[in-house]
């Protein structure tokens, strides 16, 4: 069903120097803490990492229950800051798609997609067999997945011992992991203007709206790059 | 706050999310990675994702928005010029740029 080897192959991508364990780790202690301090309990914690897993949404839904936003509000916030894993999954699942495999294998383990599991997906997806490359994905998604969910309970049972200075500190970890794996992944035109131009595009957006910000300048700065990539890389 | 609210959001968050993945899912059976769709997808992904963390750098939620704004773009130029510098190695720039912030931070 799952070619072990291969899947075995996906979950090492946690070792080494390029692992994704530390940054992870450094997030999920963060918002364990964060969590702690919005009202949650250790359960709810835990459940909120299981089922969502996507950082930047749960950091959402753990604002807006501090100002005592609605549910439909939330579930608005959360889908808008979360968009992005839509174009992200179609940039990947194609790569990783073979008429053996069947379905329920992409339909459950989109889950894992976020940005850490994505990174290391698209670096490392050529060095895999097209016919097992989803089981070197649910790899890797089960290792980071498992990894974020564990170091949010950690985070939740250490908040005590957690200071503002550790907590700013953990914060700045993830924009640099994420901008230096990007940088790596900056090997053709298009992808190089892409993330150049949303670097300078996000913020100057969240100016003007902050909610749509992301989805703007996403679609601006990715349609600018593909037309001018595209004749170049040709 | 009630657990019932707790347990709400939670499920509504985990929805919201769930439908991007599950959409992307569903839309790439339909997507040749040699199709011209496949790349503006691809730039559209790469682009959306520097947008966020070109925000998280510039205008950061929660603790980090506690730090100077040129504080976090020299640690992130330090650390850039780190990974580049030691093989693309990640585990290095990202424990250098915890330390530093919390040093710098507190000067």
């Amino acid at each position: 069903m799952i070619n072990s080897k291969i899947f075995l192959t996906g979950l090492k991508s946690l070792k080494g120097s390029r692992s994704p364990a530390i940054p992870l780790a450094a997030c999920f202690v963060a918002l364990g803490a964060l969590l702690k301090d919005a009202g949650f309990n250790l359960q709810q914690s835990a459940a909120s990492s299981l089922f969502t897993y996507a950082l930047p949404g749960q950091l959402v839904m753990a604002e807006s229950l501090l100002v005592g936003a609605s549910i439909i509000n939330i579930f608005l916030a959360v889908w808008l800051v979360n968009f992005r894993l839509y174009p992200m999954t179609v940039s990947l699942f194609p790569l990783l798609e073979h008429k053996s495999q069947p379905k329920w294998k992409y339909y459950l383990s989109c889950h894992f997609l976020a940005v850490s599991s994505w990174l290391i997906a698209k670096d490392s997806y050529k060095k895999i067999n097209k016919r097992h490359r989803i089981d070197f994905w649910i790899g890797i998604g089960i290792g980071t997945w498992s990894t974020a969910i564990l170091m949010t309970i950690i985070g939740y049972l250490s908040a005590d011992y957690l200071n503002k200075d550790m907590l700013v500190g953990l914060a700045i970890v993830n924009p640099v992991y994420f901008f230096c794996m990007m940088i790596g992944a900056m090997k053709n035109l298009s992808v190089c203007i892409s993330v150049i131009l949303g670097t300078i595009l996000g913020p100057v957006i969240y100016l003007i709206s902050a909610e749509w910000a992301l989805l703007f300048a996403g679609l601006i700065a990715g349609t600018v790059a593909f037309l001018l990539g595209s004749k170049n890389d040709e | 706050m009630s657990s019932h609210f707790i347990i709400l959001a939670i499920i509504a968050t985990s929805l919201a999310t769930f439908i991007s993945r599950f959409m992307g899912a569903i839309t790439s059976e339909k997507v040749s990675v040699k199709s011209k769709i496949f790349k503006w997808f691809n730039c559209v992904a790469y682009s959306t994702l520097a947008a966020l963390l070109g925000r998280m750098i510039v205008f950061p939620a929660g603790v980090l928005a506690e730090s100077e704004i040129i504080t976090r773009v020299l640690i992130l130029v330090v650390c850039i010029f780190i990974f580049l510098s030691t093989k693309k190695n990640l585990v290095l720039p990202t424990i250098i740029s915890a330390i530093l912030l919390t040093v710098l931070n507190n000067i």
